[in-house]
This record gives structure tokens, sequence and C-alpha cells, in this order.
């Protein structure tokens, strides 16, 4: 007896799994979001078939925006082969009959868990960000209530503090993933766990993000061109991690996201986190066709926005 | 100091007489018919203050002779049921506070207004360092500059005299007069033209409650501080207070100044007061 057996047939299911109520709900809430950037839209999170902390709330906000025109992509951490990537991307490809890549440049909805692409993303593509905590006051205001408001009165402050307190005792900022950005000069916001090298990539960006917590009912938005600005202070800056020396073990790429691999005699190695960048540019150095597009970040580890990462 | 009014000169042999500054300088403050209802408990009736530039008046009545209440309503932490309130500062004068928005209430509170808890808890973040409570209300202001945020709060803790050396220790581990010394700190960090002090030595030993004491007419001396005290300890009072008013029940029985109240009391309760000693 196998699995599709005992399943019902594809045609028992409405197009993109959710019902249409729930798709037209999902589809204002994200309205709101794109008219409000940042600002946190509650919704009515549904049950599917995978548990809620797996990326239900990325995967709900693809179910409803994808259409059989559309290429996806599916990601976590950088990979498209991890498990979580892969059960997203046939569950999403079975629903919609979507067509699926790993090139970024090829796909029009990219379905993110912890990382933004390597290359840049253009204008008419959608990032779909996986979001386990939305609320970036939650570690100096427990009470989502009391935070709500705190974003009604745009009261940070208690932020810059806890950046006042970790230069004081630590002598550097201490976030790592999931960097509070403001957005808009209005309303901050966690850009999910992405590390903090992703974040000057949401900056003026010509794609549009959506972001979306399932478990936690809800989700946000930062439209194309828009001010997203981590926050520092005028005379301490926000900064990337250090990808200075590090080479992939594969492809030789440097000053990119880079996933550390522990080696047996100690010490370690380098691989590309961005796996669909890693294989294309595999494929070139065998010498077949790749395209590879515009990186965020140049070899000598710039970005492409000049002024956006602050030096010392 | 508000700019005197241009008098002529008095000629040498006719010495011309100022009428008091308290009636030539308008209120900084002004309270008008104050109160306030916990359900059938009246906690305030009908209180009127005025608080003169650079004058310091204490309030003394027993415990929910309701003081504290009306130094939350002043600190804009609670809202009343009746009254007017006024401050003569810059962008808010003639606005009666009560009515503002939670806004206008909040850039008040923090811009115009310090305050100083009995209980340090509730004006610090007893985890975070204590130079970061201060610069905390610098950053409510909008200060975003580090460098700046820590001159200006190791300027302030110097002013409320907190040994420099323990900047960086969170309150959690400091004394009781140290942490009455950063909530000080923390309120007069902004340079606020009214200060609140609630308290602020009940809870001291009778030493440190006389250093502090000592700190507090220091900054009165140096700054001129409009503020309001309220204590039940009589010596605090007098130590402290050019004025005084004698509240019970909610309501003020008594208004005058220092020595005269504390001295020559008119009403039974002020002389109850005055005259308990254990």
């Amino acid at each position: 007896m196998s699995l599709a057996s005992l399943a019902h047939p594809r045609q028992d299911f409405s197009y993109g799994f959710l019902d249409a109520f729930a798709k037209r709900e999902l589809r204002r809430r994200m309205l709101k979001a794109i008219a409000i950037p940042g600002f946190q839209v509650p919704y009515a999170s549904r049950e599917l078939p995978i548990a809620r902390g797996w990326g239900t709330g990325g995967l709900q906000v693809t179910l409803s925006i994808v259409s059989p025109t559309d290429t996806l992509k599916v990601i976590d951490q950088g990979a498209d082969d991890s498990v979580n990537a892969a059960n997203l991307r046939r569950f999403i490809a079975r629903m919609t009959s979507v067509a699926t890549t790993t090139d970024t440049l090829a796909a029009t909805v990219i379905q993110s868990r912890h990382r933004v692409p390597e290359e840049r993303l253009r204008e008419g593509q959608v990032l779909v960000l996986q979001v386990p905590d939305p609320e970036p006051l939650r570690q100096v205001q427990p009470d989502s209530s009391r935070a709500r408001e705190m974003h009604a009165d745009a009261d940070y402050a208690q932020m810059w503090l806890t950046l006042y307190e970790q230069l004081v005792r630590f002598g550097r900022f201490m976030q790592g993933a999931s960097y509070p950005v403001l957005v808009h000069g209005r309303y901050l916001m966690s850009p999910s766990p992405i590390p903090r090298w992703d974040t000057p990539a949401l900056h003026q960006a010509a794609h549009l993000t959506l972001l979306s917590a399932g478990r936690e009912k809800r989700l946000y938005a930062v439209p194309p061109y828009t001010d997203v600005r981590p926050i520092e202070f005028e005379d301490v800056f926000f900064q990337v991690e250090n990808m200075a020396g590090r080479i992939c073990m594969l492809t030789g790429a440097r000053n990119k996201f880079m996933d550390e691999l522990p080696v047996a005699e100690g010490g370690s190695q380098f691989r590309l986190s961005d796996t669909g960048y890693a294989a294309k540019l595999l494929r070139r150095a065998r010498g077949d066709a790749a395209t590879l597009g515009a990186t965020y970040f140049d070899d000598e580890g710039h970005f492409y926005q000049p002024g956006v990462i602050r030096a010392e | 100091m508000n700019i005197e009014p241009v008098t002529p000169q008095p000629q040498p042999h006719q010495r011309r007489l100022l009428p008091p500054r308290l009636v030539r300088q308008a209120p900084l403050l002004e309270l008008r018919g104050l109160s306030k209802r916990y359900g059938r408990i009246v906690a305030v009736q009908g209180v009127n203050l005025e608080l003169y530039p650079g004058e310091t008046v204490g309030i003394v009545g027993e415990s929910g002779s309701g003081k504290s209440t009306v130094l939350r309503m002043l600190n804009l932490e609670e809202a009343t049921d009746t009254g007017t309130y006024h401050l003569a500062v810059p962008g808010f004068t003639g606005q009666n506070l009560f009515a503002l928005d939670r806004f206008h209430q909040r850039q008040l509170r923090i811009q115009q207004i310090g305050i100083v808890y009995q209980q340090p808890h509730m004006g610090l973040r007893m985890q975070a360092t204590s130079g970061g409570n201060v610069a905390e209300r610098l950053i409510m202001a909008g200060e975003r500059r580090f460098a700046t945020l820590r001159r200006a709060a190791s300027d302030a803790l110097a002013s409320s005299e907190f040994p420099a050396d323990r900047i960086d220790d969170p309150p959690a581990v400091l004394s009781g007069g140290m942490q009455q010394r950063v909530q000080l700190a923390k309120a007069i960090a902004l340079r606020p033209a009214l200060l609140l002090l609630d308290e602020p030595t009940t809870g001291l030993d009778v030493s440190i409650q006389a250093l502090v004491l000592d700190t507090l007419l220091r900054l009165r001396r140096e700054r001129q501080i409009t503020t309001l005290i309220v204590s039940h300890d009589l010596g605090v009072i007098r130590t402290l207070a050019d004025r005084v008013l004698v509240m019970r029940h909610g309501a003020v029985v008594e208004c005058g100044l220092t020595d005269q109240i504390l001295d020559d009391p008119q009403h039974p309760y002020t002389q109850q007061l005055v005259s308990a000693r254990l």
C-alpha cells in the first residue's frame, strides 16, 4: 500500500491547497502589510499538512500568490536540497503545478528560511521569508500587547539601550541573525533570522519581501524601494559578518556568506551557503553555460549600494 | 529664571521696595481642582497647587492621604477625573496637560518632568547598567550618538554624586542610597523644568539619608529646578521645602511657608502631625 493510494486524488483539493476564502484573506492581509511597511498584520493562520514552526507562515503566503506561470525556488539556510526546502517545494509544486528551479535569476517567487540569495533580486520577484518570531521587541518587552503599544508610539528607545549595554559590556553589537531594522523610518521589524550579512539586501531593494509567521499568525512586508535601516548609533555602526579571508572549498568564491565546516584535524573549511549560486559557479568552471547575476557583495566584499554599510 | 520687568531707576534717597519674587513671577506649574476616585474611595479631592520657578514645595500627610497619587498624576502616569494642569514650558504653555494626547504627554514627560520614586525598581531597569539607565532618558529624547550618551550619563551621575567607577554596574548590585542617586541622575539628565520626588529618602538609614539630602540641596542651589517633594518625614520637608502643603483624606488642609506651618500649625491635624513623636 503506497502513500499515494491512501491520499486524496489531486482534484479533491482546491488550487494551492488553501480554500478560496483563506487565499482571499491572505491576499488582503498582504496588501495591507505592503501598504504599511514593516507593520505586523494579524491573520488567521490555516492548518497545513506540515507542523507549525516548519515554515507554515511562508508556505501560506506562497500558496496564495503563486500561479501556474510562476517559477518557484525554495531555500533553507541557503540550501535548495535540505529536507525542509525539498518537502515544501514538492508540496507547493504538487498543489499548484508551478515550475521549480534552483536558479535565483529564473525564479519569480522565492520562499526562504534564514537567507536572502547572494544574487541580487530584481523588480517583479517576490521573496517570501519564513519567520519564527515576528516581534523585534520580544527581548525587551515580553508582553505582546504592551509591545504593540510601543510600536504604535514608535517607542524604540529600549532597543538603543540594548545596543548601549552591549557596547559597554562587550565593545560591539552582539545581535547576530535577526538584526532589528527600522522600515521606512517608522516600524521596527525583525527581518526573520537572516544573518546580518543579508540585512542590507533589503534596503532599497527592487523586489518585494513578504515575511510571515504561521505560528504567531502575523505577516509583514517590505515593498520595493523602501528604506530598511539596521539600528545603530551615529558614531558606532552596524557591521555585517566578517567573511574576509574565507574561500569556498568547492568554487573558490570569496566574500560571500560561507558555511563553516569543522575538519577532523582541527580548523575549519568554508563552503558557499547559497547552493544555487555555488552550482552555477561550478557549472561555469566546468565550461558549461551558466548565467551569473550581479551579487549583493562583490568579490572584494563591497556592498553594491555605497553608504549603506558605513565604515568605522 | 524669568526676566524682571524694567522698572524706573529709584531715586537714591527713596528706596523702592519690590514685591516678593513669588508675587512678581508667573507660576511654572498650576494645578486646579484635581480630583480622583478609585470606585467608592476618594483618593484626591479638589487639590489646587502652584509652583513658582526655582522653588521647592513639600507635600506632607499620613499614608493614604493621596500625596503620592497627586505626584503620579502630575507625572501624567495616571488619568484624573477632574482638574486642569498647566506647565509654563516651551511648546506647552496654556495647554491643559491632562487633555493632551498620549504622544504629547510622553514627549512632555521625557523632556520636562523628572521623577524619583521611593522604590528604585519603579524608576530603574535593575539589570541594565547605571550609565545605561541614565542614557535611556537621552535616547528617548532622540539622542543617537554613543559618545554623547556616555558623556551625558557620566555627567549626570557625577552631579548626583555617584562614584564614577561604578557607572557600569547595574542598580541591582548597588546599595539603596546609590540606587536613589542613579534615579536622581536619570531624572535630571535632560535638565527638566519640574522635578518630582516621591519619598526619595524613605527606606535609607539616617546617615545615607543625610548625604542624599545634601545632594538634593546642592542640586537645588546649583540648578534651581522647581521641585515638588512628597514625604511623611517632616525633617526632610524642613530641610528642603520652601513651602509646604498638608494633605489629609485626599484634600489639602493647610498650606504655607515651611517654618510657619511646622512651627505654628493652625489646623488640628497639622498640630497633631507636628507634635507626633514615637
